[in-house]
């Protein structure tokens, strides 16, 4: 469970980004998520709320894109989307692929601030 | 403020900071010629049995190893470690499950890295979180003992994934377990194809001169890529 050391970093990271426009509140945080990025999405959505309490944030929305894992297949010489079960294997012809494009993502896409 | 946008585009990892910390350990460990390597495994699978195993024993081939070791609380590993005559510091995370780059920052303070070859770092017992945090380490090891049962690799992909080397632990109870070391093997390599796995035993110590010719193969070329 470090999903609540995990919503402070976004919390950090975002405020970063919101400090030059001044008080303003945010609405929303979006963020890019990949499978591999070994964060729980429901234990993030409640850490975030918690985290958030009492500062530009509470209330805001945490949008989560689940951005899906893309592996390089020597086999196919092509970049694949993984097999939903063995996450390494390619989902065209199940070589398993020592090489991952996406899936590890745990990105701050944008914020989205008040009207 | 009318000038302010609806959204603000920012396209940041979210751990970047402990990813910066991470990047500038790293530049330190190789400055100062210290191979880095850290243990990931779930609670009991012999981290330290192992870890005790190899500091005593490069300690004896004359190389200068030291360790860091994490848990929630109390110093037992720390003195169990210590007892290989090795460098050994605790750290403690109270409720944290797993270590952050910053902790390994501030640990360091009293060791002179010139005086290390190897920085063994011990991380917390949890198979899931410490995969999303980088230490500076240029080895990432786990460790999987033969009581845990063959599918642990399938059910924690990503730990896994993220791992340079594997290192199955506890080998003198493969019989009375009925441990089935093709199929963890296979397990392993379908969450991280090509992944060097060495089989050990702490106790008997079998296993521990491959990992040792591992351990001094991975070091060499480490250092052969520093010096570019």
């Amino acid at each position: 469970m470090h999903e609540l050391s995990i919503a402070m970093s976004i919390l950090d990271v975002a405020e970063e980004h919101a400090e030059p426009y001044g008080g303003v509140r945010v609405e929303a945080i979006h963020i890019k998520l990949g499978p591999l990025a070994g964060v729980v999405k429901e234990a993030l959505v409640s850490a975030y709320q918690l985290a958030s309490e009492k500062t530009r944030f509470e209330h805001s929305r945490l949008v989560i894109e689940d951005v899906p894992i893309v592996v390089y297949c020597s086999k196919c010489q092509a970049e694949r989307p993984a097999n939903p079960v063995h996450w390494f294997c390619c989902a065209v012809c199940g070589t398993a692929a020592s090489e991952v494009l996406h899936g590890r993502e745990l990105e701050l896409a944008a914020l989205e601030l008040e009207e | 403020m009318n000038t302010k946008p609806r959204i603000v585009e920012v396209r940041q990892k979210v751990l970047k900071h402990n990813d910066e910390v991470a990047r500038a350990l790293r530049q330190r460990f190789q400055n100062a010629g210290v191979f880095v390597v850290s243990l990931v495994s779930s609670p009991g699978a012999g981290k330290t049995a192992f870890l005790e195993k190899t500091l005593t024993w490069l300690m004896q081939r004359g190389l200068r190893p030291a360790a860091l070791v994490g848990d929630l609380a109390t110093n037992n590993d720390a003195a169990r470690l210590a007892r290989s005559q090795a460098p050994v510091k605790q750290i403690t995370t109270g409720t944290l499950c797993h270590l952050e780059a910053a902790m390994i920052q501030q640990s360091l303070d009293e060791w002179n890295l010139d005086e290390l070859d190897f920085l063994f770092i011990e991380n917390v017992g949890n198979l899931v979180c410490p995969s999303s945090y980088d230490l500076g380490e240029d080895l990432r090891l786990v460790l999987l003992s033969v009581t845990e049962g063959e599918d642990k690799p399938l059910k924690y992909p990503t730990i896994f994934n993220t791992a340079d080397v594997a290192v199955v632990t506890k080998i003198d109870l493969a019989a009375a377990v009925e441990f089935d070391w093709a199929a963890t093997n296979a397990n392993i390599q379908s969450v991280r194809p090509g992944m060097s796995v060495i089989q050990v035993s702490a106790k008997t110590s079998q296993g521990m001169e491959e990992w040792m010719a591992f351990l001094a193969s991975a070091s060499q070329s480490a250092a052969r890529t520093s010096r570019g």
